[in-house]
């Protein structure tokens, strides 16, 4: 009785990440688990839904550049709140609107971002820095 | 079916038999065969190639070929036997007993013995020898196809002059 | 309406092995809303995947959890032996099954004597790990740790269980499973047991779903999902159902993770029966290229371990999803609307390991 179908693995645009999850959410699936990584300069964001009954499991993959902000699943899926804040503080993904925002408090640490590698954290703090004399800027 | 006081009978066994515990440390603890206790290290095997250091996951192995020392922190080794698997003289191996409990941190060093140390450095300078033999052979070999007038053996023969000059003024320029 | 007021729960709790903090709103006697928060054990193991070559991350991954050890061990290897195309002898993966169920019989008494001990049965306690102490010997003679096994590696296993130790072994648990069936009547049977466990924290097969609980915590409420079905290790070779309740109570999460602890027995002497001769290992070269996400069974439920590697001896990713972190949701619906007193029998119920759930 073994049942073992190959993993599925979807990429996503940002903009199509809460009707997949929607959908996928519809057609019965559980919700198994939200994880990011870091490769090659982007940030890849692993949304995976588990069939109880067939063993598929499928996951959206949604690659997302290190100051786009990603908007919460917590709306939809309301269990993927502590893997979202696990996300915002492993790896300073800007996560928007999770209904319970631990504010990089979920796990006590005084590191912010620890598994995001020092040059991609080097070049965040750089862009949103530009970023900040930019807008200084406009508005003087 | 519920019922209860069903335990009772367990209890009653239990308070009549022997205990199952053992009396420790009057009776001493007996490990199995496969415990995982500690790092043994025979060390006058050891050829001090570093495998074990760079394989050990706390890092707490310390070799120096030198003075051929193999050191290891045992409060740091989580006796998780890498290093002994990946030893290519085998002459580490994990034997039963728990390292014991201390005020601090230490290191325990162990120093091949006087006799090894001997052997090991006669063999290295033969080896010395021999490399400098050869790099001289080939030196002369380079030197003769130079004489052939090519543009390509003036490269080599400056190539072999660099290697020739590297080893013996690195080492001043270092001490200076 | 009674008056409201805020319980701070944890992390030093007698019931709880571990630390994990809830801030329990009460109205009067009753919880209306549960808040966890953790992170009080956060060691960063999932970023030493940088700093180690996968080989040695084994014995990181193992590092996890006290308990489950052995399932870390199992699924990261299985995850990296996937990526690398990697056949391991069949006698090795039927190792790996023996010792998996074995973990996850000392897993199941350990959490059965604590789940006694939060009733206040104590004696109860002590004769569960007296039971779990003959598993616990039976793998340090196997393996040579108690908690920590050390015996997998990328390509297969390190040490063998001969043909006389495991007669051995099958021979012993058939006493471990008259005790475990008497422990079963004290545990099943008895009407203190029951008036505490029955009835307390019902989580409905749809909120089991909805919020994605695993193991035997979304079994007891019906979910009848066993990763062990999937066939890895030699669980394809080997006869079993899903234990499935449907009550979805403290009770029915209790009576299946004694039923499961009968099933490992029976497994385990299946596989023995059927253990074929063979090496132990293959010899594995290059470097894992490729990602996977590898689910297994462990005691506490469907673990999810996804590496991530680019033809490079160190992986980009390892990312450890335990059974602890999916189920703290459902820990918290079923907390909603249970007493107060009932709240350190409810939070053992979902088998709470928390320092695996912040790795």
């Amino acid at each position: 009785m073994v049942k073992c179908p190959e993993n599925e693995l979807i990429k996503i645009e940002k903009g199509e990440l809460l009707s997949k999850c929607m959908e996928l959410k519809k057609s019965g699936l559980r919700f198994s688990q939200a994880c990011a990584a870091f490769y090659e300069g982007n940030y890849e964001l692993s949304y995976s839904f588990a069939d109880d009954q067939t063993y598929e499991y499928k996951t959206l993959r949604l690659t997302a550049g290190l100051k786009e902000e990603i908007p919460s699943v917590t709306d939809i899926i309301p269990t993927a709140v502590f893997y979202e804040n696990e996300m915002a503080e492993m790896y300073g993904v800007k996560i928007n609107m999770i209904s319970l925002d631990y504010k990089n408090r979920l796990y006590r640490i005084t590191e912010e971002a620890p598994l995001l590698p020092k040059e991609a954290k080097e070049a965040k703090e750089e862009k949103s820095a530009a970023q900040g004399s930019e807008a200084g800027k406009e508005e003087a | 079916m519920s019922t209860i006081l069903n335990f009772t009978g367990t209890l009653l066994k239990n308070l009549v038999s022997k205990p199952v515990t053992k009396n420790y440390p009057e009776e001493p603890a007996v490990y199995p065969e496969r415990s995982r206790g500690h790092i043994v290290i025979d060390v006058d095997q050891c050829i001090s190639c570093g495998l074990c250091v760079r394989s050990c996951p706390p890092r707490c192995i310390k070799v120096d070929k030198n003075e051929g020392t193999w050191t290891i922190n045992r409060f740091d080794c989580i006796a998780c036997g890498y290093c002994a698997s990946k030893c290519p003289k085998k002459c580490l191996s994990l034997v039963p007993g728990y390292q014991k409990p201390g005020r601090s941190k230490a290191a325990v060093t162990y120093k091949k013995s006087a006799e090894v140390m001997e052997a090991e450095r006669k063999k290295a300078e033969e080896m010395a020898q021999r490399k400098a033999a050869a790099v001289k052979a080939a030196g002369e070999k380079k030197a003769a196809a130079q004489t052939g007038g090519q543009a390509a053996g003036a490269a080599a023969q400056v190539q072999a002059a660099q290697a020739q000059a590297a080893a013996p003024v690195k080492a001043p320029s270092e001490n200076q | 309406m009674g008056k409201v007021s805020v319980v701070p729960f944890g992390p030093q709790h007698p019931v709880l092995p571990e630390p994990i903090h809830l801030d329990l709103v009460l109205e009067d006697e009753k919880v209306i809303e549960a808040v966890p928060s953790i992170g009080f054990v956060h060691r960063g193991l999932e970023s030493l995947i940088v700093k180690k070559d996968y080989n040695e991350m084994v014995y990181v991954a193992e590092r996890t959890c006290g308990i489950c050890s052995f399932g870390h061990g199992m699924g990261y290897v299985e995850a990296v032996e996937k990526i690398m195309n990697v056949e391991i002898p069949a006698r090795a993966r039927y190792l790996r099954t023996i010792w998996m169920e074995l973990s996850r019989m000392h897993s199941h008494l350990l959490w059965l004597g604590l789940l006694a001990d939060a009733f206040g049965y104590e004696s109860l306690f002590y004769h569960c790990w007296r039971i779990r102490e003959q598993v616990l010997d039976m793998i340090e003679e196997s393996t040579g740790g108690r908690v920590i096994f050390s015996v997998n590696k990328v390509g297969g296993v390190m040490k063998d269980i001969d043909a006389q130790m495991l007669g051995r072994f099958v021979e012993k648990l058939g006493d471990v499973e008259e005790q475990i069936c008497a422990i079963r009547k004290n545990f099943l049977g008895d009407r203190t047991v029951q008036m505490r466990l029955c009835g307390v924290g019902v989580l409905t097969k749809k909120q089991a779903h909805d919020l994605g609980c695993a193991g035997p915590f979304g079994r007891a409420s019906g979910i009848a999902t066993d990763m062990r079905i999937r066939g890895y290790g030699a669980y394809a070779d080997l006869d079993f159902e899903p234990i499935i309740r449907t009550d979805g109570d403290s009770y029915a999460r209790c009576a299946c993770r004694i039923d499961e602890l009968l099933q490992s027995i029976d497994l385990i002497r299946q596989a023995a029966a059927k253990i074929p001769a063979g090496d132990l290992s293959v010899p594995v070269k290059g470097n894992p290229d490729g990602e996977y996400f590898m689910r297994i069974e462990q005691p506490r439920g469907e673990a999810v371990y996804y590496v991530k590697g680019s033809g490079k001896p160190y992986l980009n990713r390892l990312r450890i999803r335990t059974p602890t972190f999916a189920n703290l949701a459902g820990l918290c619906e079923t907390l909603k609307g249970a007493d107060y007193a009932d709240v350190p029998i409810l939070v053992l119920t979902i088998d709470p390991c928390i320092s695996c759930t912040e790795r």
